[in-house]
């Protein structure tokens, strides 16, 4: 039984792309993930990962081709001894007509004694690796709804860039890797802000006793009620959005000898992937409750796993929070997210011995960092915004009262 | 010169001794202060729980079921028995050898724990300073680190229906009495009245239980509550909804209680004894001085928030004392919730999973959402109904009456609901709660195996049945 390796659904403002390379041949044996061939949009470079192991039977389209959604690209002879067939969730194929493209699941399923009766015959069903699923159930657990879910939402899954093969112990030999075409863009895009923009970075550190009360305090009322966790960024979209408020110029970006002011806050929240770093933008942040933020926060960060975020969920964006204390980082200067003119870093929370009113007490701090486009943002104003969103973080008092 | 503790607990019942106990596992020092004196002036911990509700109760169901059975139900297996009598002094005998054994285990429990039981007055003051007045006199003054007020809760009075003590009784006075009353009536229709009415029924009173509210067990899902009036009635509990007493006249012969009747015409009805069993509210009498911090709820609960907190720092309160379900679990839960967060330990209570229990017979216990709930809550369902006339089990025990109920939602297959009418439903429905503690799926009650012949089957097959595929019933 072949495979057919289709387009993948391309987001809705992109109409073609251009099949720019193909990395395997007729003949070619391909591993599960890798990736057949490139596809390049106006905004962004497509990957086209192999769904299973097997061999490259046919190529339909010529490099160099225009190709749209669902088009028919290859077919690949599946198989190779022991691995199972990878089978087509039907839901799967007919929402997105890519490549058919359900997990094959690594047989058996890891964890397959944890999982309730129910989530165990679907995730047997449909060939899905459970480690795939979200589960919202006690303690972690998967539940049949989650899998429901799961199924509801499936597409074809974001290829891990190609592995390279492994040395063997004591060579001294070189591996030659070459850039996937995102990477590549990426590399492109960063170099370019960094001789556009003049970037500097500022720091200070915030005590967030004031934040972690109001969170415990408040933590397990806020997710009966909204059925979503209360987590810490959306604390920092609100003392950011608070402080933007007060220094409009941070909000701003450049457009040739302009600077555009924007009178709407979409912050964007930088979430980590195999894939890469993605920034999804939450629109009109100032608008929406703390429930709205971590909802939409949390959405953002699951689907961009999944590689379901559209590229107009990419762009725009006024300001840019990212966290690399989820990593451990402590401290370090983030990259602006051109044409934005500024990015808030946030760091690990760490207990350190701090002076109160001539006491030593532990406080939990973390330390932040904005990097800022110093053409049109000052180094007084970087520094005041950043006290400001010190401030309203360490008394959220003030973000109610507005002051 | 006070005594320092870490915690003291003012009520030693089913929420202020668990508190103990776990805080004395905990490793903290603790206190427990409990003033229940009996009816004879004898003193023991326990609350209302052991002495006068949850234990003498089921005992004296015990015994009123057991006559009832040997007089309906042993001549069908077979059994000849003579004229049965009832020994009341006896069962009551029996009662109180229980409640005693019960309640010396808490003490002992207490002790082994490390708790210093204190029996007396206990009263918050301010700055966490309890004062001790022990039931001879003498006062202390104590103070701790953290207080947990588990005070309880007493019968709510009616007005129109004074208690007398004698022929005008709460529930505890229920409990107690050393004959069967000729005629009794019992004014609420609730748990407690149900449970009651059913012991002095089957030993042989006429019993009419007025129900002010013209539904019948509205707290409870509607189709478990028309069969359980259905056994009732046949059981002959006269049973009259929208029944409004408006006075009491205690005579010799009696007391003549009027009312006005569901049409709202006046009635009158004379009996021996009457119990008042409208419902229980939280007891705080001298509980806390007022510059405290505690602060009362407009219906008289102690204020707190999710986590059983008042709003007096390291001021907390649990059980009846407190918001929600007036259950003894629910009461042990946020004591032992408590006494973890006070050694700052992970503590919660789920108050979405609390089961109820009527002990009558049959028994009925449900946990989660009645269908009427669902149905306002506009969420999809699906339901599964398995009788116990189709389990081999009841049949054998000649229980089969009543059936498992079961909701599920429709989108994601989350079992929403289960009631039970039947056999054993107290002992059944903790299976239910585990799985809606697991989030579990009608499917997956499904797929468990039950064991046969046993009770428990039908709660499989409803679920089954949920999906139109119970295997020993027929699916329509």
């Amino acid at each position: 039984m072949t495979i057919e390796i289709r387009v993948p659904q391309l987001p809705e403002s992109v109409a073609d792309a251009l099949l720019v390379t193909w990395h395997k041949q007729p003949g070619d044996s391909v591993a599960r993930d890798e990736n057949l061939a490139d596809l390049e949009t106006d905004k962004v470079v497509l990957e086209v990962p192999a769904p299973n192991n097997g061999v490259v039977k046919e190529l339909k389209v010529e490099a160099g081709t225009t190709v749209t959604s669902g088009q028919l690209l290859a077919v690949i002879e599946p198989g190779s001894a022991g691995e199972p067939v990878g089978k087509a969730s039907a839901k799967a194929a007919s929402k997105s007509g890519g490549p058919a493209a359900a997990a094959a699941a690594k047989a058996p399923v890891e964890d397959a004694g944890k999982l309730s009766p129910s989530a165990r015959r679907l995730v047997e069903e449909n060939q899905l690796d459970a480690s795939d699923i979200p589960a919202s159930g006690k303690d972690g657990r998967i539940t049949k709804g989650d899998v429901m879910g799961f199924l509801d939402g499936k597409s074809s899954p974001p290829a891990a860039t190609a592995k390279a093969p492994a040395a063997a112990k004591g060579e001294r030999s070189e591996q030659r890797v070459p850039m996937t075409r995102l990477r590549q863009r990426i590399a492109e895009r960063l170099v370019e802000a960094q001789s556009t923009q003049a970037l500097l970075t500022t720091f200070n550190e915030v005590d967030l006793q004031a934040v972690m009360a109001l969170r415990s305090r408040y933590k397990d009322q806020f997710e009966r009620t909204y059925g979503v966790k209360l987590g810490f960024m959306s604390f920092f979209i609100k003392a950011s959005i608070e402080a933007l408020k007060k220094f409009p110029l941070v909000n701003a970006s450049i457009d040739g000898s302009d600077i555009v002011y924007h009178e709407y806050y979409d912050i964007g929240v930088a979430v980590s992937t195999d894939r890469g770093l993605m920034v999804p933008v939450v629109r009109d942040a100032d608008l929406k409750s703390v429930a709205e933020l971590e909802k939409e926060i949390g959405t953002y960060a699951s689907r961009a796993r999944d590689g379901k975020i559209s590229i107009e969920e990419l762009t725009g964006g006024t300001f840019s929070i990212t966290n690399g204390g989820v990593f451990g980082s402590m401290l370090s200067t983030p990259i602006v997210n051109a044409p934005q003119s500024a990015i808030l870093g946030m760091h690990k929370i760490q207990e350190r011995p701090m002076v109160v009113d001539g006491q030593i007490v532990v406080r939990p701090m973390m330390y932040l960092a904005m990097t800022y486009d110093h053409r049109i943002i000052d180094g007084r104003e970087a520094v005041q915004f950043l006290v400001a969103i010190k401030d309203s973080l360490e008394d959220p008092g003030r973000m109610l009262l507005g002051v | 010169m006070a005594e320092q503790y870490d915690v003291i607990v003012i009520g030693g019942g089913p929420a202020g001794y668990p508190a103990a106990i776990r805080a004395g596992q905990n490793k903290l020092k603790v206190a427990c202060i409990d003033e229940w004196k009996n009816h004879d002036g004898t003193l023991a911990f326990g609350g209302t729980c052991l002495n006068a509700g949850c234990i003498p109760s089921k005992a004296l169901l015990e015994s009123s079921e057991l006559l009832h059975r040997a007089q309906s139900e042993f001549a069908i297996h077979g059994i000849k028995t003579g004229k049965l009598e009832m020994d009341v002094a006896a069962m009551q005998k029996r009662k109180s050898g229980i409640v005693k054994t019960m309640t010396g285990g808490i003490t002992a429990l207490l002790k082994g724990a490390g708790v210093t039981p204190l029996q007396g007055h206990g009263k918050l003051l301010p700055g966490r300073r309890v004062e001790f007045v022990a039931h001879d006199g003498s006062r202390r003054e104590l103070s701790a680190k953290h207080v947990v007020l588990a005070s309880g809760s007493v019968p709510t009075a009616l007005k129109a229906v004074p208690f007398d003590g004698k022929q005008i009784v709460d529930s505890w006075g229920a409990l107690e009495f050393d004959a069967v009353p000729k005629r009794l009536a019992v004014i609420g229709a609730g748990v407690i009245g149900l449970e009651l009415g059913s012991v002095w029924r089957r030993l042989g009173a006429d019993v009419v239980v007025l129900e002010a509210l013209p539904d019948f067990l509205a707290i409870a899902d509607q189709q478990l509550a028309k069969e359980a009036l259905k056994h009732f009635k046949k059981q002959g509990l006269d049973i009259r909804l929208g029944a409004k007493v408006t006075g009491a006249a205690a005579q010799k012969s009696g007391v003549v209680l009027s009312y006005t009747d569901t049409a709202g015409a006046a009635a009158t009805l004379e009996v021996d004894r009457v119990i008042v069993c409208i419902g229980r509210r939280p007891f705080t009498a001298g509980l806390f001085a007022e510059k405290s911090g505690v602060v009362l709820d407009d219906r008289g609960f102690i204020k707190v928030d999710e986590h059983c907190r008042t709003g007096a720092e390291n001021v907390w309160a649990v059980g009846d004392c407190v918001r929600g379900p007036m259950l003894a679990h629910k009461a042990k839960e946020e004591g032992v919730m408590v006494a973890d967060l006070i050694a700052g330990l992970y503590g919660h209570t789920n108050y979405d999973v609390v089961p109820s229990v009527i002990y009558t017979a049959p028994e009925i216990a449900w946990v989660g959402a009645t269908e009427e709930q669902v149905k306002a809550s506009g969420r999809a369902y699906k339901l599964g109904v398995f009788p116990f006339m189709a389990n081999g089990r009841a049949r054998a025990m000649e229980a089969a009456h009543g059936f498992v109920k079961l909701i599920a939602a429709q989108d994601d297959d989350q079992i929403l609901g289960v009631h039970i009418i039947g056999p054993m439903a107290g002992e059944l429905i903790a299976e239910a709660v585990l799985a809606m503690e697991y989030s579990a799926s009608s499917e997956d009650l499904q797929r468990t195996i039950h064991a046969h012949p046993t009770l428990s089957e039908a709660l499989h097959e409803a679920a089954l049945a949920a999906d139109k595929r119970a295997i020993d019933s027929l699916n329509r």
